[in-house]
């Protein structure tokens, strides 16, 4: 059974247009999933909606978010937040702002285990310690009493990465955690993800856009264009043969698949007006139902 | 590198001890003001009028600062003005910045209709002229100490409020506030631990800006006579004084406008020196 199944989201502007259409996918335990798409086809809403930080000027129409058995979206606020508290963590894209600036490391790793789930503060602390170790920081005491700008990109996002696996969390949702570092850093920080998922046997939701980025992490892959998954398959099938033209263009155009930077194909207009269609079709079918 | 910040930090350095300095022998003058005052500040003498100060031919000696017209010791005067002068910064700066930064972090953070409440407030509240406002509020509940304190806070708090909220919807778009919500805190929670400790140098400089200017508007209430109608001497009515008969006796009116000046400077120079130590990336 899956840990979480997303059932016909839609999620749309309070008073605007739909940005998620009936998006279903799951997330087995222990399994990492990929969600591929432009920008601003709504990889991020999907991870922001399972974590219950949808921004205010948005709202959840339809659809149900089940995780570990449970439909989160039919559990009272405070019930919800407590159990995604337990169960669910974040990786932000930009370790720049995703540690509070004007606190020292150690008390935002802990503060989540001592004030949330409860831990004595002593146990939380070398919990932290044994994590930093284990996302390959060197002296993690000194680290956990510095200051966020005292330490390079790639290690805040080692921290993120530690503090995400703190509380020994079921789900990860990683929004882009590569896009923001140098290239040579993002494999670093790729394989610890990787390395840290396997040994914990976390659940994945991987946002991002490349392609190639998916090969090497995730099994299973949601492709998305404007709200609507236009593809899920498991990412050996995709790469030997993506189902839906779409996706075949989007794989034709990330450069780790094809021979030289002159064969680059941008997403012909052709496949861009069918899977405009199947957009239209489908709000039609919301509409309808 | 290394020296530009090094350089940098010493000279925000010398401005918070040198600031920070003078507002402490400010405080010391007004609480021990009537064990170190060279005269009685109210005593007059008509023979010892317009003496000039200690270093002219024709000083007294224990005038240091020379007398104003009616033979009154100019030192001691400053040094009670500054009780009057301390009084209304601390208290019109904490309540302006408890009040407008309060709502300003309310509004900023919560959004939604909390927002919507405030920040409408605080337009309808700027289309008064605020100054008329509570001049009109002092003509009403006559002049004092309080109304110069509520005419204060009036004037001000929009300020406060419309900085603190800007700030504080700026930090509540962040990542880590996002972490924190994942993770279980309430909005309370992340407002008071997450968010305010990185509105706190903003505030900080606005509150000491503040203080800095409820001495001048006491010196300029006092100026116009609305201030305190007693005969404690404020430094805004030597000034007053002093102007009628600056070509006879400068004195009398430059010493406590430097005093003003002085003060004015050193509360906004705190606050600016205070941000640097606050504020852990420039540290
Ligand atoms: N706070 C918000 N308020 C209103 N609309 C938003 C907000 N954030 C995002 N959107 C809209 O929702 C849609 C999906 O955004 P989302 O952030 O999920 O895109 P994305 O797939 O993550 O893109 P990217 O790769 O650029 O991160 C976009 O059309 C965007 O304009
Ligand atoms: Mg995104």
């Amino acid at each position: 059974m899956s840990y979480l199944e997303i059932d016909r989201l839609s999620v749309r502007l309070r008073g605007g247009g739909p940005l998620l259409r009936q998006v279903s996918l799951t997330v087995a335990a222990g399994e990492v999933r990929g969600l591929v798409g432009e920008s601003g086809a709504g990889k991020s809403m999907i991870g922001k909606a399972v974590l219950g930080i949808l921004p205010r000027s948005t709202e959840i129409t339809a659809g149900r978010i089940v995780l570990d058995g449970v439909d989160l979206l039919t559990l009272p606020p405070a019930e919800r937040r407590r159990r995604i508290g337990a169960t669910c963590a974040l990786i932000p894209q930009d370790p720049l702002t995703a540690l509070n600036p004007s606190r020292r490391i150690g008390p935002q790793i802990t503060d989540r285990l001592v004030d949330i789930l409860g831990w004595p503060r002593v146990r939380a602390e070398a919990r932290a310690r044994e994590l930093l170790a284990e996302v390959y920081i060197p002296d993690p005491e000194r680290v956990m009493r510095s200051y966020p700008h005292e330490l390079s990109g790639g290690m805040r996002q080692r921290i993120l990465i530690a503090s995400a696996f703190a509380a020994e969390p079921k789900l990860i949702v990683a929004d882009e955690p590569t896009t923001a570092l140098d290239v040579t850093v993002q494999k670093q920080i790729l394989k610890l993800i990787k390395e840290m998922q396997e040994r914990h046997g976390t659940a994945l939701l991987f946002v991002t856009h490349d392609l190639g980025v998916v090969s090497k992490v995730c099994q299973s892959l949601s492709v998305l264009y404007a709200g609507l998954v236009v593809e899920d398959c498991a990412v050996r099938d995709f790469f030997r043969a993506p189902g839906h033209a779409y996706s075949a263009a989007l794989l034709a155009a990330t450069p780790k698949y094809t021979d030289a930077v002159a064969s680059l194909t941008p997403v012909p207009d052709t496949v861009i007006a069918a899977v405009r269609a199947e957009v239209a079709a489908a709000d039609r079918r919301m509409s309808h139902g | 590198m290394l020296d530009g910040r090094g350089s940098v930090k010493r000279r925000a350095g010398a401005r918070l001890w040198l600031s920070a300095g003078w507002l402490a022998v400010l405080v010391l003058a007004a609480l021990l003001a009537p064990w170190i005052t060279p005269k009685d500040p109210l005593a007059q003498d008509l023979f010892l009028g317009r003496l000039p100060p200690f270093w002219e031919t024709g000083a007294e000696p224990g005038y240091y600062l020379g007398t104003d017209s009616l033979g009154r010791d100019v030192l001691s005067r400053i040094l009670y003005g500054a009780r009057l002068a301390l009084i209304v910064a601390l208290v019109a700066g904490s309540i302006t910045c408890l009040l407008g930064a309060g709502l300003g972090l309310l509004a900023g953070f919560l959004r939604g209709w909390v927002d919507v409440l405030i920040s409408r407030f605080i337009d309808i509240w700027m289309a008064f002229p605020p100054v008329l406002f509570s001049i009109l509020l002092i003509a009403v509940i006559g002049p004092g100490l309080g109304s110069i304190i509520l005419a204060i806070v009036i004037i001000d708090w929009t300020r406060f409020a419309r900085v603190v909220r800007a700030e504080a919807m700026a930090q509540g778009a962040m990542d880590y506030v996002a972490s924190a919500r994942v993770a279980g805190r309430g909005r309370l929670g992340i407002m008071l631990r997450e968010i305010l400790p990185n509105v706190l140098p903003t505030i900080v400089v606005l509150l000491t800006l503040e203080m800095g200017i409820a001495v001048i508007v006491e010196a300029i209430l006092s100026f116009v006579n609305l201030s305190i109608s007693t005969d404690d001497p404020t430094w805004g009515g030597m000034i007053a004084e002093g102007r009628a008969a600056v070509y006879q006796a400068w004195w009398v009116l430059v010493f406590p406008l430097i005093t003003l000046f002085l003060t004015v400077l050193s509360f906004s120079q705190l606050g600016e020196g205070l941000k640097d130590r606050f504020d852990p990336v420039l540290r």
